[in-house]
């Protein structure tokens, strides 16, 4: 499959270039110009803004591993993202199962509305929503009393289950989608298969559709991992106090200390973990794959 | 091992029956071809006996024991699908150790277990490959050792050989039946294709719309089928209708048709003749009829197609169109245009109620 994909491409290449400039203009605006800018700020002594002294050093980088305080931020950010995709495989797996195998027709596509809808709200909003949701007197926390014989005091708000809830919300679509394409692709007559050999159910997820959709449970990985490393909205809002991670500080340099260049630092030694911890597990998840 | 017995079964998806009330006794050890065309059932009734799908009335039966309860990896069977469904993550070895391993075999008696059948099927030394490096025939062979593996009661084929090329199929079913020989193992088969049937099984059912037509031995329903739609569907037939006379039909054109075989049908009551092509003596105008042939007709060749082995004049009688089929012997051809004597025996005449 991988062999058939790389030869195609390469015949493929010439013809395509072209088509393909547009994409790779649009890449070195949006994407190379910003990020070489930012490259260079995390050189430097100070923003070049009004007329302020500044001249290259590699201080920036050296606070990183001075100060013990980024390193263990950055790894509560490591152990963040770790749980917050383990939690996205555990909620959205079953249900890309179900939207995939069991559901049909209808109301296959008004789950899958459902599952999307997180897609299109607004972040902010979306955030918000479940502070009205968690905090004490909340609607969590009223529903429970209305229903429950005793009294019990609901408050999430400002605590890690709270940041963990708002990113796996936010996060979850990605692996439900990512999922439900490789389980789709999942030849029912492999399922049936597997069962008329004597596998049970259970046999017949553990060995047979859970190893076909490793590419998906990887992909989704990947595309939630990454982001929720960094991500510092969710842990500010629904953290509170608690809720300071490598994330939350990176945005305090840019916004509320205004020093870039260490903001911008901090940042590629982010982007620097990150890659190194995919690149450590490239070998395994490809085997797995 | 074990026969297989299917009682009055009948399965409806909405208010389509795909199978209509059917019974048939799978002897144990036998091959069995399930034929029909399109949508008949073939499938449903294979997937009822395996148990992906439950019947909605009647009782099922392997080994003499009931199944209506017992799920699919309880039965004991071995099914291959006519898209093979090889796991495409394992390789061919792990593929046919899948079976035994879900079973908690140890390792060592599985791998032997898994040669064996690599063996039997002869692709010994592909074990490793993953089964998209291996051709058509090769991912039929590692299907249906996957099956065999397990030692089932029943294997149960849909279609197995549809996928693949007309040469190698008359490898496969070459294969399958010294397999199936050498294992013992009662088999039931789906196909479409007549020949197949025909060559490779001891007895087969021909289904129509969920209903079971006819069963028996091959050379039975050949030479004797039951009904227009055997007779055409299971071969080629030429079918005359008209009305009973006790010992074959008369044509509306006050020709009579002896025919020695088949149905009783009380005079008088429409009724109709299949006969075979190649039972057909074609002469030209001229030549007097063999008096041992007492059925006779006229017509003319209106086309004849020439096959090597054999030729097959199509003749135009009457507006019918009669298909002789002539094994090639070297004698004088016939041309197109040309006047024709037909003349066949009663024995090779069988009457079909209407
Ligand atoms: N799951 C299902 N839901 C609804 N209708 C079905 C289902 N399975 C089969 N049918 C219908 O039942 C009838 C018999 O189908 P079946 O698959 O048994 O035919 P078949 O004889 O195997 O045909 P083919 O030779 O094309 O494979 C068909 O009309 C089909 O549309
Ligand atoms: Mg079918």
């Amino acid at each position: 499959m991988a062999d058939q994909l790389a030869i195609g491409s390469r015949r493929g290449l010439k013809p395509a270039l072209p088509l393909l400039l547009p994409a790779y203009l649009w890449l070195t605006v949006a994407i190379f110009l910003p990020l070489s800018a930012m490259v260079f700020f995390s050189f430097m002594t100070d923003l070049p803004l009004a007329g302020k002294e500044w001249s290259f050093t590699l201080g920036n980088y050296a606070a990183f591993f001075s100060q013990s305080l980024y390193s263990t931020l950055l790894f509560s950010s490591l152990r963040l993202g770790l749980e917050v995709t383990l939690w996205c495989v555990v909620v959205g797996y079953p249900a890309a199962y179900v939207l995939a195998k069991v559901l049909k027709g209808r109301s296959r596509e008004a789950i899958f509305l459902l599952v999307i809808l997180p897609f299109w709200s607004n972040g902010l909003v979306r955030i918000f929503s479940w502070a009205m949701v968690l905090r004490e007197g909340g609607i969590l926390d009223t529903a429970l009393n209305a229903v429950l014989p005793f009294k019990i005091n609901i408050d999430l708000m400002y605590s890690y289950p709270a940041v963990i809830i708002g990113l796996v919300h936010s996060y979850v679509p990605y692996m439900v989608l990512t999922c439900y394409l490789t389980l789709q692709a999942i030849d029912d007559s492999l399922i049936e298969a597997g069962r008329s050999l004597g596998a049970s159910r259970r046999q017949v997820l553990w060995r047979v559709i859970i190893p076909l959709s490793m590419p998906g449970l990887i992909a989704g990985a990947a595309l939630i991992f990454v982001p929720v490393v960094g991500s510092f909205m969710e842990p500010r809002i629904l953290g509170g106090r608690t809720g300071t991670f490598y994330g939350t500080i990176i945005e305090d340099q840019f916004v509320a200390v205004f020093n870039w260049p260490l903001g911008a630092a901090l940042s590629f030694i982010l982007l620097a973990v990150v890659l190194i911890i995919l690149a450590l597990a490239a070998p395994v998840l490809r085997r797995a794959a | 091992m074990a026969g297989v017995q299917v009682a009055n079964v009948s399965r409806s998806f909405g208010a389509h029956k795909a199978l209509d009330d059917v019974s048939i006794d799978f002897a144990d050890g036998g091959f069995y071809a399930l034929l029909g065309p399109s949508g008949s059932g073939k499938t449903t009734l294979l997937r009822q006996i395996a148990g992906f799908d439950f019947p909605d009335s009647g009782r099922i039966a392997i080994g003499g024991e009931s199944v209506e309860r017992v799920p699919v990896e309880k039965r004991r069977i071995g099914m291959v699908f006519q898209n093979y469904a090889l796991f495409p993550n394992m390789s061919v070895a792990d593929n046919i150790a899948f079976g035994l391993s879900v079973r908690g075999e140890p390792k060592a008696t599985i791998a032997a277990e898994v040669q064996r059948a690599l063996d039997l099927v002869q692709l010994g030394k592909l074990g490793g490959r993953k089964p998209h490096q291996l051709s058509g025939g090769q991912r039929q062979r590692v299907a249906l050792a996957r099956a065999i593996v397990t030692k089932p009661r029943v294997l149960l084929l849909d279609e197995p050989l549809g996928a693949l090329d007309k040469a190698l199929r008359v490898d496969m079913q070459i294969e399958l039946k010294r397999i199936q020989r050498e294992i013992g193992i009662t088999t039931i088969f789906v196909t479409h294709d007549q020949e197949e049937a025909l060559t490779m099984s001891d007895r087969i059912g021909i289904l129509r719309d969920g209903r079971l037509v006819q069963e028996g031995p091959p050379e039975e329903i050949y030479d004797r089928p039951q009904s227009e739609f055997a007779a055409t569907f299971l071969g080629d037939a030429n079918i005359f209708h008209g009305n009973a006379t006790g010992s074959g039909i008369r044509l509306p054109d006050g020709t009579t048709i002896a025919a020695s075989t088949g149905a009783s049908v009380p005079a008088g009551a429409k009724a109709s003749c299949a006969v075979r092509p190649e039972r057909i003596r074609i002469s030209p105008g001229a030549a007097k009829p063999d008096p041992a042939n007492v059925n006779t007709l006229t017509g003319q060749v209106s086309k004849r197609i020439f096959a090597g082995n054999n030729s097959t004049y199509f003749v135009d009688r009457f507006g019918q169109t009669l298909k002789v089929i002539v094994q090639n012997t070297g004698a004088e051809r016939l041309a197109e245009g040309q006047p024709v004597v037909l003349s066949w025996s009663p024995d090779s005449t069988v009457l079909i109620a209407a």
